[in-house]
């Protein structure tokens, strides 16, 4: 075979020298951006509004603290009672046009405490998350930060903290003080920071030798410019997470102090005390059990499912 | 591995002291002592008693004289029932806890894998769906929520299983499954999780191409691989099975040490709240002592990386 | 050359959300005994999904192979049933990959991952198998061998768990070893005992041998053929000198032109290809590289070119070949 004779494509016969001519460089497309450029925290935005179990979850959430609030409102305006003004002719009833979701046994409505229950649960919630985060992020924040034997101490510290069973500090703790709503939001914090410190301690160690940390570094910045305006912000999606899963955690673990008789004291009710008190007459009275274990169900269920969706949405990596 | 497990004990027994010390102290803490709630006592029996129990010496040598007794296996004696040794509540009361939570940790462990298993296998077809649904419903329903609706339902209404009592296996299956509802959950999801993990991960492309069959790839590669952050759950779950049982045992009437202690909290029987307490707390430290070992025997790769913590 | 793997008219997409991303369309190559045939192109050339097809790796779905034919020792693979398959894998094709950090299972014994394959294939007893692990180990270069063989993978350095890859490919002695990308996450100085650790092993078993790779200086160094691939397609194939000497396709002279020679003039620049290669879910009709290339005229973006032939191993598929590419350019 002629190896010189380079054997020629087959091509169409309708071809012209015209298709042949040269494009300039201006009628190509070579560098198209395919897509917008958009902020982290919009990309995370949207694939948390796209996540259509957590969006349902946060609108469940935002009903029922909304309902906490204005619930007991309405009754007092429609009927005229509040949390604690019982009706001992109507005791142990059952739901009915003016108590909606029944009465106990000293004849409360259950509406207005069920409502009045969850807002205490909520805040009992929230305040617990909140100086866990508080007192997580700067320990934390400490460890991570400063490392060497800092942050060797420190966390061999927390991790004996941590080994001990947290509901039996707990417990202990509140047959010690009287139980009231600051001890017990006290009692929930004593080891439920710890987390909250690891997760910091973690997200800062992986930051804080990137690249944008040592410029600012080499550009002068002190310990605690860094800290916070270039370590913190970066690992703020963690935190946010941990803070959501954390709130139905002391939810849980107030209404666990309220079976041992050590949660919240009446006549203040919360959540897991009203089951509490439900549970000796339950089989026969089902409505005072029924209302707020579905309410204390949906807030952990919501509380949990949109902190699974938040953490899919600011960390895409993560996703399966 | 000897220095290890060494200093996981040595771990273990800090952590333990720090606990004993604590209850000790809070106790001690309580403004009043246990007598004086009780009505009247002339000063004469009052003296008695102080002298029987200890009160009369100064705080550090009857803390010191605790830890020596606990040591022995003496947690001292109940102040509300009479002339009870509290060893001798927790070892009477020990067994049939015991009995539930062994049964619900082989339940929780078999169970959880397999759901979590089938769900991984199965990855975004109908099984993993419910599967999740299902474990999201057992982290987030509380237990008590969950056993008292299984009490209501399948005890009350139905009349399939007995609504209180520990008599015999029916008498397990509404309290172990309230107790395992979460452990379960949480098991599953992750198994299921490292499972996906250990699917997509490279070696099993490479077991692939060296021709196993499935079943072996399944066998030898993905399920030893994917059930290994299991055993690192093992403490964990152990310690929510324990407190879970508290509650459940209330509910479901079993005379175990969760009702009893719920019982001492009740009447602020001090002696007995610190007895189960410390115990609850050697139980859920040896567990955890148990299951960092286990896992230097399931991962070969922590002997190298000197205990991988949290 | 006798060849022992074919491949015809192969077309593989893959289903994603968006549709239907065509990531092989249309490869035709052939691999004779012995032989070392290099498969070169950026990521998402196809070159990987390739590889994958032939040993029948791609998980499916979302992956479909839509057409063609994978003859292997003149029998189609693709119409192999799983079982089929599973005999072939590893012991008539073996397969390394770009990781070996993690191509390795962490929790066993480097050694019994190369039991494992003799004890499926050649039906050994464990203690012949060790045997023979053993020997694979000194093989590849591995010191101290019997104790290497009771060692778990984090104990090797990253170079060692590549050669203890090559140990469990090539354990059975296959006639073909696929080698996907195996130096990419290696050190330059790890990289070039890689190699000959393969070529080696090559001429001792005569092996023949595809290698994937994006990096044109592994190539020289041991293929006798390459083919280069861009967006699905083949678009030039030629023997070594062919390609390195005399390229014919702008894309093969633009990846040669990126790359950094001994025999460079002093500051002469290496020319990156700008651009990014298309979206395969909509491949253009024309020729895929129309929208990168420097030459690209009317006809390109409007018909894909066919083959010319250059000899009997070269050709490449460019309408600036065509004898009328000239005339177009002087009117």
């Amino acid at each position: 075979m002629d190896t010189n004779s380079i054997k020629v494509m087959t091509t169409p016969a309708d071809l012209t020298p015209d298709d042949f001519r040269k494009i300039g460089t201006d009628e190509k497309e070579a560098e198209v951006i395919q897509r917008e450029s958009i902020s982290a925290w919009r990309d995370a935005w949207q694939r948390l509004r796209s996540n259509k179990m957590a969006m349902t979850a946060l609108v469940v959430l935002l009903l029922i603290t909304i309902t906490a609030f204005v619930g007991p409102l309405i009754s007092k305006w429609v009927h005229g009672y509040n949390y604690y003004s019982n009706d001992l002719l109507n005791t142990n009833k059952g739901p009915s046009a003016t108590h909606w979701f029944g009465t106990d046994d000293l004849g409360r409505d259950m509406w207005v405490r069920t409502w009045k229950g969850t807002q205490i649960s909520l805040l009992v919630g929230f305040a617990a998350a909140c100086i866990d985060l508080f007192i997580g992020v700067i320990y934390g924040g400490i460890m991570g930060y400063f490392g060497g034997r800092v942050d060797e101490i420190m966390n061999k510290f927390s991790e004996i903290l941590y080994s001990i069973p947290y509901l039996l500090v707990t417990i202990l703790l509140l047959v010690v003080m009287e139980p009231s709503l600051g001890t017990i939001i006290l009692a929930l914090t004593i080891t439920g920071w710890i987390n909250m410190s690891w997760i910091v301690r973690g997200e800062i160690m992986q930051l804080k030798n990137r690249e944008f940390v040592l410029a600012s570094r080499s550009m002068g910045a002190g310990s605690g410019r860094l800290l916070f305006r270039h370590l913190l912000p970066n690992a703020v999606g963690p935190i946010i997470v941990t803070v959501t899963l954390s709130v139905p955690n002391a939810i849980f673990a107030e209404a666990f102090l309220s079976f041992l008789g050590l949660g919240v004291q009446a006549p203040i009710a919360s959540l897991g005390s009203m089951i509490n008190d439900a549970l000796t007459g339950w089989l026969y009275y089902p409505w005072r059990m029924l209302f707020p274990a579905i309410v204390i169900s949906l807030t952990m269920l919501a509380f949990n499912i949109f902190g699974d969706g938040l953490r899919d949405a600011l960390d895409p990596k993560l996703k399966k | 591995m000897v220095r290890y497990v060494a200093n996981k004990f040595f771990f273990m027994l800090v952590s333990l002291f720090i606990l004993i010390s604590a209850t000790f102290f809070l106790m001690k803490a309580i403004p009043g002592d246990p007598f004086t709630s009780e009505k009247k006592v002339p000063p004469a029996i009052q003296e008695r008693l102080y002298e029987q129990y200890g009160l009369d010496k100064p705080v550090i040598q009857q803390y010191v004289k605790y830890l020596g007794d606990i040591v022995q296996g003496d947690f001292g004696i109940s102040m509300k029932m009479i002339n009870q040794d509290v060893s001798k509540i927790i070892g009477q009361t020990f067994s049939a806890s015991l009995k539930l939570g062994v049964v619900a940790i082989v339940v929780a462990v078999i169970v959880g894998v397999a759901l979590g298993m089938l769900a991984a296998l199965y990855h975004r077809r109908l099984i993993d769906n419910v599967a999740m649904v299902l474990a999201v419903l057992g982290i987030a329903v509380p237990s008590f929520v969950v056993a008292s609706l299984l009490q209501y339902v399948f005890a009350s209404k139905l009349h399939w299983l007995p609504t209180m009592g520990f008599k015999g296996p029916l008498y397990y299956v509404l309290p172990v499954a309230a107790l395992t509802a979460q452990p379960i959950a949480f098991i599953a999801r992750l198994t299921r999780s490292s499972m996906l993990e250990v699917l997509h991960a490279d070696y099993i492309k490479t077991a692939k191409a060296k021709g196993l069959s499935w079943m072996a790839i399944l066998f030898r590669h993905v399920i030893r691989n994917g059930i290994m952050p299991v055993v690192t759950y093992l403490g964990p779950m152990t310690a929510n099975i324990v407190t879970g049982s508290v509650v459940i045992e209330q509910i479901f009437g079993i005379g175990g040490i969760g009702k009893q202690f719920v019982q001492a909290i009740s009447v602020r029987d001090y002696p007995l709240i610190m007895g189960i307490t410390i115990f609850y707390g050697i139980l859920l430290m040896l567990a955890r002592f148990v299951t960092d070992i286990a896992y230097v025997f399931v991962d070969p790769r922590i002997k190298l990386t000197k205990g991988k913590e949290g | 050359m006798e060849p022992i793997l074919q491949v015809k008219d192969l077309h593989v997409s893959f289903q994603v959300k968006g549709g239907e991303v065509k990531a092989v369309r249309g490869m035709n190559f052939e691999v004779g005994k012995g032989e070392t045939v290099a498969i070169v192109g950026e990521s998402g050339s196809g070159k990987s999904v390739t590889a994958q097809t032939i040993m029948r790796l791609i998980p499916s779905p979302p992956s479909i192979i839509k057409q063609g034919e994978i003859l292997f020792q003149g029998q189609d693979l693709l119409k192999k049933s799983i079982k089929q398959m599973e005999a072939i894998r590893g012991k008539d094709i073996g397969m390394i990959f770009q990781d070996p950090m993690t191509s390795l299972n962490p929790t066993i014994k480097v050694g019994k991952q190369i039991t494992e394959v003799l004890i499926k294939h050649q039906k050994m007893s464990a203690g012949e198998a060790k045997k023979q692990a053993i020997e694979m180990l000194k093989l590849v270069g591995i010191n101290n061998a019997e104790a290497r063989f009771n060692q778990y993978p984090h104990e090797f350095s990253g170079g060692m768990r590549q050669r203890a890859m090559i140990a469990i490919a090539l354990a059975c002695r296959p006639a073909l070893l696929i080698a996907d990308e195996p130096t990419t996450a290696l050190d330059v100085t790890i990289q070039a005992q890689i190699m000959d650790v393969m070529k080696e092993m090559q001429q001792r078993l005569g092996t023949s041998i595809i290698l994937i790779t994006h990096d044109l200086g592994v190539v020289a160094g041991m293929c006798d053929r390459v083919i280069v691939m861009y967006a699905g397609e083949v678009v030039e194939t030629g023997t070594k000198w062919e390609i390195f000497k005399n390229p014919q396709h702008p894309y093969t002279k633009g990846l040669l032109r990126s790359m950094p020679r001994l025999d460079q003039k002093k500051g002469e620049p290496l020319i990156p290809i700008i651009g990014t290669p298309p979206d395969l879910i909509k491949p253009p009709i024309g020729c895929p590289f129309a929208a990168r290339c420097e030459q690209a005229m009317k006809i390109c973006e409007r018909i894909d070119p066919g083959a010319t032939v250059f000899s009997d191993t070269h050709m490449a598929r460019c309408w600036d070949l065509h004898p009328m590419a000239k005339e177009g350019q002087s009117s």
